[in-house]
């Protein structure tokens, strides 16, 4: 193997001379007394090799020796992933030692020695390609499909299989020969490079399937499909890990992959904290068995904040290689590109825009590429669906982690301070925020199979009436309640409507916080229905206060139980009301 | 200082402002050195060329300076003796009394596995219903406030420090006015808990690259008390904008390419690294923790500047002050301001309605804004906005008003009986479980 010597240093970007071949983004391990840093090698001049060090460099000194391992960051795949606890670059947080985190102490991220129950699904003879499925365990529930292992090229024939039984992780599953005659050992556990998508699938079909997540400010107004992509940008204190809290947490998926990219560390604590307790709303099990996290926070060292993003991603892929629906947050990817830009800039590379490097978009797209809903080559169907959040630099949307990613994510729900400050949450914008999905004939096709023929008429016209609405606003403020015609109040107080019944949800409150898909169209049903009513009123006061005992009732209909008796209660209440001023059409 | 093995060097070949480069082997990062006396630090090695970071700044410096390296980072020495006392940004006495003993630790050392952290649940009050009803405060959470030069902050953060009850609270000073130093000292030995005080100096009168070391050499005495001694350490940290001000200063000397605002790339990181020594110790750790209060001035008013902007997202909430022209006195804004933490506390640790009712004052708070925005332009008003207007005029003078101290459930109670005085309880939009519980008849 390659060794070499530090030469220089700045921060975490390291110089070294080496005495042999390297290539780009290969690891290495630089020694500071009896400890080793792990590092990986951005960039070749001549014999000078640059390292970005993924820990604290303080103590480093010229002439500390360096070791190259000849592979690139790699991630381990295999049984016992979910329900952990990773650093970016997957060492088990939980199976560190101490309070505080020490350099350079790193671990395995498996348990080697927990037996679990394989089946196999390939029999001896069959032929077989890389991701193919040989057997199942039971992971948590989840059927973990032990496959061949990505890195295989072609085809392959199985000469032997074990039987069903328990097995360690390292234990030898199968032996498959290549065309050669070569044998080769599979075991549970695989190796894979990070930077690079895992591609042994048949087709990436365009999404069209609606993930449920039970907010209705997504499902109803912007749905996001299985495999699809999503960005929330927001000013800071507008709601964004709330929201993706709530998502990560109701979303209709097998599998939710959280990366806690270089933000508090008390937002992941609450993840630690809650999961644990929560009850995930479509299986009945505990949270945490579905849940991977890697969390990176902000003060963990910046180099492995931009390798978090790709372990997760990496880890999304595996999975949805067993055919199964993965959901992967990343908070936030601004984080990353800001420690994109501090190599970059250590590096003096010329910069882009806001110093950021050159071709920060052009990472930003190839990343969101890797989610998708994909055919397996067994024909099954497996999905990453990939939600960001953006932190914009003072809440300006045209920065370039915003527009790089605006270019490659399907979906956009923009946080709004002004809705925020007004407490009104989810603090999605209606009007800016989209959805394309709802564009194409395919999710178009789905959606009324699996709702009705009339959803998406009905969640176009009720943005026109939110569009409608602002516009009625503006024009109050400026000529005052007296200036407009009265039937322009009742314009604007449908859409308030709109507002305070469908798009906004109480996060904290215990039923308002999940809504089914079923009664998201109960609700959506109800509030178009009170939309395209006519009423009699005389002068805007009576429209004001009648609205608002009519939101009230729909509001209290939010906080009850779906059909119980109090939320009946509430619905006489509200007909009762309707009935008094309502003009049958 | 100098011991017999140490070598020393005379031969500097550049000096800038803040840095300057010799020739020199076996040289650690982050190493400290002295040249000509004055504290440096190691920032770049290339080869045997190494950059030093001199904190007092190069002024006078020859190129035969003598440079000696001390083998250490930049360390601190912690025992109990800290308490009640005041030091400079290296950490040596300023007060005239003896140095401390005790074991000398890194400062800006690693950082907590977050899995070994606890969810901050304890609630901090403060007698200011600003910040106690609307923006409650958790032990173990980071918060500045975010204030005009002009404001009274540090007079805002010293009550604060005074009121919330910590077993120590240490002082971060940085480029305040030697006036604000001598409040603090005084407001501190008057109120009789200096013992209770440790307190980091930089003044204005002191070089500005100095700063850097102020927040690290507080956050490693806060850490002694909370990890060794258990402690529940509030941490003040003033002005954390002077701070980020050197930082920009050193990368401009280092030929750094600036991002926004002219401030280094790294400043998201850089800030991060100090807010996020609060924490919350679990049970088998001790229970310390460590709070942090932090100041960032702004200029106008903007909060997109990179400072504000880098430090919204790192800090858990942000608290504004504001003075309130209905009634002529300071109140933390309710608008603005903001605790992320406190839903883990308000309606668990405090009486159940409290979310709904802080939401509910604060929505007919803003109705009221809207109102005032109205007869400025010369509409009319309804009956509806003219309520709003009285209710908010008392949500002011009887709850918000930062010299008003009374504990959350008297808060509760009195936001219950303004509703009740100015509103109808559909008007206040509160589950109607807890408006048949409280609502005043």
């Amino acid at each position: 193997m390659t060794t070499g010597k530090v030469k220089g240093i700045i921060a975490n970007l390291v110089t070294v001379v080496v005495d042999g071949p390297v290539s780009q983004n290969e690891i290495c391990y630089i020694s500071v007394g009896e400890t080793r840093l792990m590092a990986e090698v951005i960039k070749v001049a001549g014999e000078n090799v640059y390292v970005q060090v993924f820990e604290s460099t303080r103590g480093l000194k010229v002439g500390n020796s360096v070791e190259f391992t000849g592979h690139m960051l790699e991630v381990t795949l295999g049984p016992g992933l979910l329900g952990r606890n990773y650093d970016g670059l997957q060492n088990d947080l939980d199976k560190l030692t101490g309070v505080f985190l020490k350099r350079g102490e790193y671990n395995f991220p498996l348990d080697k020695e927990k037996l679990w129950h394989f089946v196999p699904m390939a029999k001896v003879g069959d032929h077989v390609e890389a991701a193919a499925w040989l057997g199942e365990v039971d992971e948590n529930h989840q059927p973990h499909k032990i496959m061949v292992p990505f890195v295989f090229e072609g085809s392959y024939t199985v000469k032997s299989i074990v039987a069903e039984g328990d097995y360690k992780i390292e234990d030898t599953i199968a032996v498959l020969t290549d065309a050669e005659g070569k044998e080769h050992v599979v075991t549970m556990i695989q190796k894979w490079p990070v930077k690079k998508a895992i591609t042994a699938y048949r087709e990436k079909p365009r999404p069209f399937k609606l993930l449920e997540t039970g907010v209705r400010t997504i499902d109803t107004a912007n749905p996001i499909c299985e495999g699809g992509t999503g960005f929330i940008p927001g000013p800071f204190g507008t709601g964004k890990t709330v929201l993706q809290h709530a998502i990560s947490k109701q979303a209709e998926a097998d599998i939710v992959i959280i990366a806690a990219c270089g933000e508090r560390a008390n937002e992941v604590v609450e993840t630690f904290t809650e999961f644990p307790e929560l009850i995930d709303p479509h299986t009945g099990r505990k949270l945490t068995e579905r849940t991977i996290i890697i969390a990176n926070t902000s003060n963990m060292p910046v180099a492995s904040r931009e390798a978090s993003v790709y372990t997760s991603m990496t880890i999304a892929e595996y999975y949805r290689s067993m055919g199964l629906r993965v959901m992967l947050m990343a908070d936030s990817t601004s984080r990353w590109a800001q420690a994109l830009r501090e190599m970059s800039n250590r590096m003096e590379e010329l910069p882009g825009q806001d110093a950021f490097p050159m071709d920060l978009s052009a990472i930003i797209g190839a990343f969101y590429a890797r989610a998708g809903y994909v055919f397996l080559n067994n024909g099954k169907t497996g999905s990453v669906t990939f939600l960001g959040t953006v932190s914009p630099a003072g809440g300006n949307l045209k920065e370039p982690v915003t527009e790089g990613t605006k270019k490659v994510a399907r979906c956009f729900y923009a946080l709004e301070q002004n809705r925020a400050d007004r407490k009104r949450y989810p603090a999605v914008n209606p009007i800016d925020s989209y959805s394309k999905y709802l564009e194409y004939p395919e999710f178009q096709k789905y959606i009324s199979e699996l709702i009705d023929d009339e959803w998406i008429n009905k969640v176009n016209d009720m943005k026109t009436y939110l569009q409608r609405g602002k516009e009625i606003q503006e024009q109050i403020n400026i000529l005052g309640d007296d200036g407009v015609p009265v039937d322009y109040h009742e314009e604007f107080w449908k859409s308030e409507v709109i507002d305070f019944v469908i798009l906004q949800q109480d996060a904290f409150d215990k039923i308002d916080a999940v809504c089914p898909l079923e009664r998201q169209r109960y609700m959506l049903d109800l509030v178009m229905d009170i939309c395209r009513h006519d009423y009699k009123f005389d002068n805007f006061l009576d429209v004001t206060d009648y609205f608002k005992r009519l939101i009230n009732y729909c509001k209290q209909m939010n906080y009850s139980e779906f059909h119980s008796e109090t939320f009946e209660d509430y619905q006489k209440k509200l007909n009762a009301l309707l009935a008094e001023r309502q003009i049958a059409k | 200082m100098s011991k017999a093995f140490q070598k020393i060097y005379t031969q500097i070949t550049a000096i800038t402002k803040a840095t300057c480069s010799l020739k020199a082997t076996g040289v650690g990062n982050d190493e400290l050195a002295t040249v000509n006396g004055k504290l440096a630090q190691v920032v770049k090695i290339m080869g045997d060329d190494v950059t030093l970071q001199v904190f007092q700044g190069t002024e006078g410096i020859p190129t035969n300076a003598e440079v000696v390296f001390l083998g250490k980072a930049p360390s601190l020495k912690v025992s109990d003796q800290l308490a009640g006392r005041f030091f400079n940004a290296y950490g040596d006495p300023i007060d005239g009394g003896p140095e401390i003993e005790g074991k000398e630790v890194e400062i800006g050392g690693p950082s907590v596995n977050p899995v070994r952290r606890k969810q901050p649940s304890e609630l901090i009050a403060t007698g200011i219903a600003g910040i106690d009803l609307n923006n409650t405060l958790v032990s173990g959470q980071k918060i500045p406030f975010f204030a005009d030069p002009d404001q009274p902050y540090n007079q805002v953060m010293a009550n604060v420090a005074l009121r919330a009850e910590a077993d120590k609270i240490i002082l971060g000073a940085m480029g305040m006015t030697n006036d604000d130093y001598l409040y603090f000292k005084n407001v501190f030995s008057n109120a009789g808990v200096l013992d209770r005080i440790v307190s980091f100096v930089n003044t204005t009168e002191d070089p500005a690259v100095e700063r850097l070391l102020v927040p690290d050499m507080a956050l490693a005495a806060a850490e002694y008390f909370a990890v060794e001694k258990h402690e529940k350490v509030l941490v003040l940290l003033t002005d954390m904008t002077l701070y980020a001000d050197a930082l920009a200063i050193v990368s401009n000397r280092m030929d750094q390419i600036p991002s926004k605002d002219s401030m280094p790339g790294s400043l998201y990181s850089d800030l991060a690294k100090i807010y996020e020594k609060a924490v919350q110790f679990p049970e088998e750790a001790g229970s310390g923790s460590i709070t942090i209060i932090a100041v960032t001035t702004l200029s106008g008013g903007d909060i997109t500047h990179a400072i504000p902007d880098n430090t919204g997202y790192i800090t858990e909430g942000q608290l504004y002050l504001r003075r309130d022209s209905d009634i002529g006195k300071v109140i933390v804004d309710p608008f603005r301001s903001l605790s992320r933490l406190k839903q883990l506390v308000a309606g668990k640790k405090t009486r159940e309605d409290h979310p709904q009712v802080m939401n509910a004052a604060v929505r007919l708070y803003a109705d009221a804004a809207n109102a005032k925005t109205k007869l400025e332009n010369g509409f009319d008003l309804t009956d509806y906005d003219e309520r709003c207007l009285a209710f908010a005029k008392d949500y002011s003078s009887k709850i918000l008003a930062i010299d008003v101290n009374i504990n959350t459930t008297e808060m509760l109670d009195i936001a219950w009986q303004l509703f009740a005085k100015h509103f109808k309880p559909e008007e206040v939009n509160i589950k109607q479980a807890l408006v048949d519980k409280y609502w005043v008849k």
